[in-house]
């Protein structure tokens, strides 16, 4: 019996590397793209901020699928360590650290939708309109298909051999623009609470015995 | 087969879900941040597609750039909805002509 599985599992995987690779890359394409696209539907109309999360994080992972499909690994990469990995658990841990009601956030939905799905869908005819219709320039001619970079050295390397020669102030000004951000949202959340008890340490040690020593007439019977 | 004009459309397609995300969730300022991160991403699949199309590396650095400013506009944009938690315990965008400066 678990030969008889295993052998049809083997017929499976053979007729998977019979598959024509292009197939095979447009099944990958159209699961990782229908997957992000039905999981940034659901972020926005997700009734629980957190499930909206969630489904953001999804649809980082399945970008990131994509990613990898058009030989873009280090960016990939990237992708789901800074933004899975940081961005999207600081949105976690934001939703789930205000006690916000969440009930009274979804009151205007329904009497936005009508106008937002009239917008959607305008919009998304027009991208489709430009898209289809503009055959007469040279980019929507060219039906070759999409294919990653050819090169003999991998792609964390070219980019870090283009990183660091012809785009460094571009990746100095990306250093500047996380500091600022760092600066910014330090100062903007840092509150000085009043009633902390801090040392001074120069009033410590400028201490004596005329400002330290109080003397005080205590009556018998009575306390201070 | 899997041309430019699939990547495109994808990030179209992805682009209006975000826009469309700010018009209906007006009042949840999390969900609009959330709905930028998604426009973010739309970006950087157009810059991914092009880079392979185009057979040049400088999409992808290009890419990298958009990640950086989306992590920086996200990290401000949650301590700016904190502050605004902290000082008007609610976070509905219609109220934030209150914070006044």
């Amino acid at each position: 019996m678990e030969i008889d599985g295993s052998k049809k599992l083997l017929k499976i995987f053979i007729s998977i590397e019979n598959i024509d690779r292009m197939v095979l890359y447009s099944l990958t394409f159209y699961l990782f793209s229908s997957v992000a696209v039905l999981s940034a539907l659901m972020v926005i109309s997700a009734k629980n901020p957190v499930h909206s999360v969630l489904f953001l994080i999804l649809s980082f992972v399945n970008a990131s699928g994509l990613f990898v499909l058009l030989g873009a690994e280090f960016l990939a990469m990237i992708l789901v360590v800074v933004y899975v990995g940081a961005v999207a658990v600081l949105f976690l841990f934001v939703v789930m650290m205000l006690d916000i009601n969440f009930v009274r956030l979804r009151e205007g939905f329904l009497q936005y939708l009508p106008f937002g799905a009239l917008l959607g869908i305008v919009l998304v005819i027009e991208l489709g309109i430009l898209f289809l219709t503009d055959r007469s320039s040279n980019i929507y001619n060219n039906q070759t298909p999409l294919q990653p970079i050819v090169n003999e050295v991998e792609n964390t390397k070219m980019i870090g051999q283009i990183l660091y020669t012809e785009y460094f102030y571009l990746f100095q000004i990306c250093g500047i623009i996380l500091l600022v951000a760092m600066i910014g949202s330090i100062t903007l959340t840092l509150r000085d609470k009043g009633g902390v008890k801090r040392q001074n340490i120069d009033s410590q040690n400028t201490v004596d015995a005329s400002t330290a020593i109080e003397k005080k007439k205590v009556n018998i019977g009575e306390g201070i | 087969m899997i041309t430019l004009e699939h990547y495109l459309f994808l990030g179209a397609i992805i682009f209006t879900l975000g826009v469309l995300g700010i018009f209906l969730n007006k009042k949840n300022l999390i969900i609009i941040l959330m709905s930028i991160e998604l426009i973010l991403l739309s970006v950087n699949i157009n810059f991914i597609a092009f880079s392979a199309y185009i057979n040049d590396i400088s999409g992808q650095i290009f890419a990298m750039l958009t990640l950086t400013v989306a992590a920086a506009e996200a990290a401000i944009g949650l301590a700016i909805l904190v502050v605004f938690f902290r000082n008007l315990g609610s976070i509905e965008v219609n109220k934030i002509n209150q914070l006044k400066g």
